[in-house]
């Protein structure tokens, strides 16, 4: 028998040569991407289980060996990738221990990462489609050519009518410089994924207590006591997370309820699971309202100091008795009231969601119901509770907070003339400037159109979109083409459009779906890995990651392009005033401070590039639970300086790891309800009672802080002689209004904060929220209801317009009840995540580490469907969709997992087109290794009220064998 | 001497398929080789359970038993390796092996398999010297020769896969087991007796 030779000692010696800085000559990194990818194996031979041997080492030895640290690029968690990277080549990928968020650990997609940037099917060159074929061509062309077709398309019909759809993988940087480019070529119309996934909880939320994200973190859940996760499945959206919710589980011996349709893999490790009929949330939620108000187990001081119009709340919760939740539901009233015993007796208890709360009709208000539950058991503003809301891309909160979006400019200013006079003082333009490049200042003030609409846009007689003219052109940065539902209709307005330029490591589904011939330009813009810039994580913290390998092909990172195509449009000098440009590349270091200097109201004012470079170099001083740094330059800061983190950088003020906690100093990342809507509603204050954080000096509610409010207080004598010149600049003949949110000294806050106070004020958080459809939420079935006998008496909003188009979704549900669609279309169809895949999947299903596990688009169906429609395990079959004729054929998964009248899809799929397979028309080499139906091909009408937000959880479907 | 082991906590174990792409990552495993795989019983029912399974580097390998060329060998860590330059692809260890951890280039009987492959707990092999190129193209990547443990367990994302001495991961494992308060996981005695057990 053979034995290995081995001897510590001398692996000790190797290593450290390995990683010592000796010459050698190494593989240049074209050679080694030629002979590391598989790209040249054909999927035939693979399926015949033919290997290419892998011929590249992971290490040279004697090369110099880097190790750079960055973020993975996927989901919201956030966790640090350690890349070790010799002479331009990521060769090896290494786990990262000390990062407090992941501790080296990584789901599927981060353990696969390093693929990214071997790019075996990336897009090489920007390419140009020309009769319906893609041909190669310059950056240089293919910029000139853009440019001048959206000049000329704003000649004829007007700014409006471009599109830009940015995304949700950008950096921070990246996001607010796109939403800036949008500000100066003239639109509100400037979008990306939060739209479709979380939008209704940033307005729930926000509409709520203040600040539309989530309340606490990941790591923080290891407080907790209670885990009620209702409408997500982190098990497969953030695995990582898991660690966190299994400790709470194992250590605390914590309740874990899942509440779902599904019996998802996180259901598997729950202690408590429940099934409910899609689209009932709201009974639910009310279900265990119920029984908490009928016990009296609700918190009654936490409501009466921080919560106003509890009492409306509980006139609608009483007519949700167990009977009628649970002939609406489904849910027999003993398990609502083990979980509403839970929530209000073993605390501290959080709420976990993610999109099968927001992906509604009823999106807002599901989620303004979550809230209300958290808010009558006491269970905000505290450790181990509050509202745990698991974003879904790895910067989508930073892209939200960065304002890529219709109704806001960066940091949730709004879009009213102060907002916009607020943002052209950072920017140092005029305000007319701005308003020139705008259609008129109504326009400039009027909410843009959304992603989940842009195609009505496109499609609609130019009388039913209210601005110039229809959509001609889009610009698609980072986003996929089968995210939206109406894939049909959507397809249709992609080949009406004049123009189509997707910028994207991948050409994504955006480049096979349509019939288009011409007008399409695909640029390849690098991941994440290959430039730098930070991201904002679920929790609020924001890390820096460094750039891995230099762009790979002729890929270029967001920034340059951006700034190249400014350029070309004209307005690069006043965009770019104070960013500093390096070879066409604008510095995100600058960027960021630019930020810094404007986004006084989120609180992204503390985060230098340097301080959010030094917690990454010393994540190891971080703890676990608290997330706060022992020792080191970074002694008392919160990981990632979690926003809000006020005042400038060098008031060192330690980020917020927990929102709204009045048990701690506003200095140490203490809170209190936002004082966002005014000090009183028809008499009734809507300040806090009685409620303050620590050391405050006021020792009750008030509103948000302004020159007059510091005036009246007597405090104004504080603001220096600099800061009160500024504050005055700004007022103009009235400095007394000035808030501290446009404060550009940021005096205003500096003193709020000297003296213990949020400069956002005190308030109460709102269960009534009176500015939206239903202040109080109430049950609406879905459009396509499976239950037409509810309909009538809990029927959708009537037909109404808003953001520049009607939403005919009260029309629609009654036509579908009329035309007794849920006969013809008995199941419920849902849709959902694979751990596997990310979004719309052109990405993951472009990785062969990641292909190889999911190769089938398939939809989950129970044993007693499939057996009374003869399908069997693995058959093809077809999906028939209540609209536009729509069908998609994929393979049956027959599984107790989804109930009986319910099937499930999940999202990352596209390639095939109601059968027909598009692998052809991805240009030549990029076609993702895995191909499938997209089930937005099958996904119906259904907008939220608030946002838009699209109804992909619930429509009805019908499944036959193919 | 210790012997170097994986466990694979059923308790924490959530179907994420880390530990699967980590192994492709660190040892550039090509489509169609699956050193390890994730295996769920019970899916989508109360009672599911996954678990991370590749090759157990048993004490007294079954693989090594039948092997006709005697080409595997245990090192002093108690890891099975293999030879490649000696296996001729008859696909007998692959009868023997209880968890399915060979695997093979090409489908076909009587040595056309092409040279086995299986998990070498980022222990490279026995050709080549340790870290090198001709030893990675081979076997993927020895980490262990640099103090390191195999990628799969360092990136499980719920620390549910252990690997390491032995010795240390029971201990890690019993120590969960008894914080928990509950069962220790889809085998044991609940499984094998139909009886539940306080531990």
């Amino acid at each position: 028998m053979l034995i290995k030779r081995r001897d510590a000692l001398v692996q000790r010696t190797r290593l450290q040569s390995v990683l010592g800085d000796l010459s050698s000559g190494a593989l240049d990194r074209r050679a080694f991407l030629r002979r590391a990818g598989i790209g040249a194996v054909s999927l035939t031979a693979v399926a015949l289980g033919a290997v290419k041997k892998a011929d590249a080492a992971a290490l040279t030895p004697g090369a110099a060996v880097k190790r750079i640290k960055a973020v993975c690029t996927h989901c919201s968690v956030g966790c640090s990738v350690i890349a070790e990277v010799q002479n331009d080549v990521w060769v090896r990928q290494e786990p990262a221990f000390d990062s407090p968020i992941n501790r080296g650990s990584h789901c599927a997609k981060g353990a696969a990462v390093r693929e990214l940037v071997k790019g075996s099917r990336r897009l090489r060159s920007p390419m140009k489609l020309v009769d319906g074929q893609w041909q190669k061509i310059t950056w240089d062309t293919a910029l000139d050519e853009i440019a001048d077709k959206l000049k000329a398309i704003r000649a004829k019909s007007g700014p409006d009518s471009v599109f830009w759809l940015g995304s949700a993988k950008f950096s921070n940087e990246g996001a607010y410089l796109y939403r800036k480019l949008a500000a100066f070529w003239g639109t509100n119309s400037v979008d990306h994924q939060a739209r479709i996934c979380h939008s209704t909880t940033v307005a729930g939320v926000a509409n709520t207590w203040g600040y539309g994200a989530m309340t606490n973190s990941y790591n923080d859940i290891r407080n907790s006591k209670t885990m009620v996760i209702m409408g997500g499945n982190p098990a497969e959206a953030h695995p990582v997370s898991l660690q966190h919710l299994l400790t709470a589980k194992e250590v605390n011996r914590a309740n874990m309820v899942v509440i779902d349709p599904r019996f998802t893999r996180t259901a598997a490790h729950a202690t408590d699971y429940i099934r409910l009929r899609p689209g009932t949330d709201i009974p639910v939620i009310w279900g265990i309202l119920w029984h908490v108000f009928e016990n009296k187990w609700e918190d009654r001081d936490f409501i009466k100091t921080r919560v106003f119009g509890m009492d409306e709340v509980r006139k609608e919760v009483a007519k949700w008795t167990p009977e009628e939740v649970e002939r609406v539901s489904g849910v027999p009233g003993e398990q609502l009231k083990r979980v509403a015993q839970m929530m209000a007796k073993e605390k501290p208890a959080t709420l976990i969601w993610c999109m099968g709360a927001t992906q509604k009709t009823v999106g807002t208000a599901n989620v303004r119901a979550y809230c209300i539950l958290l808010l009558a058991t006491g269970n905000v503003g505290g450790f181990g509770n509050g509202a745990n809301i698991f974003r879904g891309h790895c910067n989508v909160q930073g892209a939200t907070d960065a304002g890529l979006d219709v109704t806001s400019l960066p940091y949730y200013y709004g879009l009213a003339e102060g907002a916009w006079r607020h943002w052209a003082r950072v920017w140092d333009v005029a305000y007319d400037d701005l308003l020139a490049r705008f259609d008129s200042k109504a326009m400039m003030e009027a909410n843009g159109i959304q992603t989940t609409r842009w195609f009505d846009a496109v499609l609609f007689p130019k009388d039913q979109v209210a601005q110039r003219d229809n959509f001609r052109a889009m610009m698609v940065f980072g986003h996929g083409g089968n995210t939206v539902t109406r894939m049909p209709e959507m397809i249709k307005g992609l080949e009406k459009l004049d123009l189509l330029v997707v910028a994207d490591p991948h050409p994504t589904t955006y480049a096979a779906i349509s019939e288009r011939k011409n007008g399409t330009y695909l640029l390849p813009v690098c991941t994440q890995f290959e430039t730098s810039g930070s991201r904002t994580a679920s929790n609020r913290s924001i890390q820096w990651a460094e750039r891995v390998v230099p762009p790979i092909w002729e890929s270029r990172d967001d920034y340059e392009v951006m700034y190249r195509l400014s350029v070309r449009l004209g307005f690069a000098e006043q965009m770019f005033k104070h960013i500093k440009v390096v070879n066409n590349r604008p510095e995100p270091e600058d960027i960021l401070r630019e930020i810094n200097r404007g986004a006084w109201s989120t609180g992204y004012t503390g985060q230098s590039p340097e301080r959010l470079k030094a917690h990454m170099e010393h994540q190891d001083k971080f703890d676990v639970v608290t997330l706060r740094a022992k020792g080191g330059p970074v002694d008392g800061d919160y990981y990632g300086l979690p926003w809000p983190c006020w005042g400038t950088p060098e008031q060192k003020h330690p980020g917020t790891h927990t929102l709204y906690n009045t048990s701690l100093h506003v200095k140490d990342g203490g809170g209190t309800f936002r004082a966002r809507f005014g000090v009183e509603y028809k008499g009734e204050t809507l300040l806090a009672e009685g409620s303050y954080s620590l050391g405050s000096e006021i020792k009750d509610g008030y509103p948000e802080f302004t020159y007059g409010v510091l005036k009246k207080l007597g405090w104004d004598g504080d603001l220096t002689a600099e800061e009160l010149a500024v504050i005055q600049k700004i007022g103009g003949a009235n400095p007394d209004a000035v808030a501290w949110s446009i404060d550009l000294s940021g005096g205003i806050t500096r003193v709020a904060i000297k003296h213990g106070c949020l400069p956002y004020g005190n308030a109460k958080a709102r269960a009534n929220a009176v500015n939206l459809p239903d202040p109080v939420p109430v049950h609406r079935e879905p459009i396509y209801s499976a239950r037409p006998d509810l309909v009538s008496k809990y029927p959708t909003l009537p037909d109404y317009k808003a953001f520049r188009l009607a939403n005919i979704g009260g029309t629609v549900q009654r036509k579908a009840v009329s035309d007794g669609v849920a006969k013809l279309f008995p199941i419920i169809l849902t849709s959902g995540r694979l751990v596997e895949y990310e979004g719309g999947g052109e990405e993951t299903r472009s990785n062969p580490w990641l292909a190889e596990l999911q190769q089938d688009m398939f939809v989950e169906i129970n044993p007693a469907d499939a057996l009374s429609r003869g399908i069997n395990e693995g058959d093809w079959v077809w999906v028939n969709g209540p609209e536009s004729n729509s069908k998609a054929k994929v393979k049956a998964k027959v599984v107790e997992r989804v109930g009986k009248g319910v099937a499930f899809m999940p999202f990352h799929f596209a390639g095939w087109y109601q059968g027909v397979d598009q692998r052809s028309k991805y240009p030549k080499g990029t076609d993702p290794y895995v191909l499938g139906e997209s089930v937005n091909t099958l996904t119906t009408y259904g907008y939220d009220p608030v946002t838009y937000m699209q109804e992909t959880k619930v429509t009805l479907c019908q499944i036959v064998k193919a | 001497m210790a012997r170097v082991k994986f466990l694979c906590d059923a308790d924490r174990c959530i179907n994420c398929n880390a530990c699967v792409t980590a192994c492709k990552n660190a040892n550039e495993v090509p489509w169609g080789i699956n050193r390890r795989r994730v295996v769920t019983i019970n899916d989508g029912k109360p009672g599911e359970r996954s678990v991370s399974m590749a090759c157990m580097h048993c004490t007294d390998a079954p693989c090594a038993a039948v092997c006709p060329v005697d080409c595997f060998f245990t090192t002093a860590d108690g890891v099975v390796l293999h030879s490649k330059d000696l296996c001729i692809g008859c696909g007998y260890c692959f009868y023997a092996c209880p968890f399915g951890a060979p695997q093979y280039p090409r489908v076909g009987n009587f040595g056309t398999r092409g040279k086995m492959d299986k998990c070498t707990f980022c222990s490279g092999g026995p050709e080549g010297e340790d870290g090198s190129a001709a030893e990675f193209a081979k076997y993927g990547s020895n980490r262990m020769a640099e103090g390191k443990l195999p990628l799969c367990a360092e990136m499980c994302s719920t620390k549910s896969l252990l690997a390491g001495d032995g010795e240390i991961i029971a201990q890690i494992y019993r120590e969960r087991v008894q914080k928990r308060g509950y069962g220790s996981g889809a085998w044991g005695w609940k499984t094998a007796y139909k009886e539940t057990v306080t531990v």
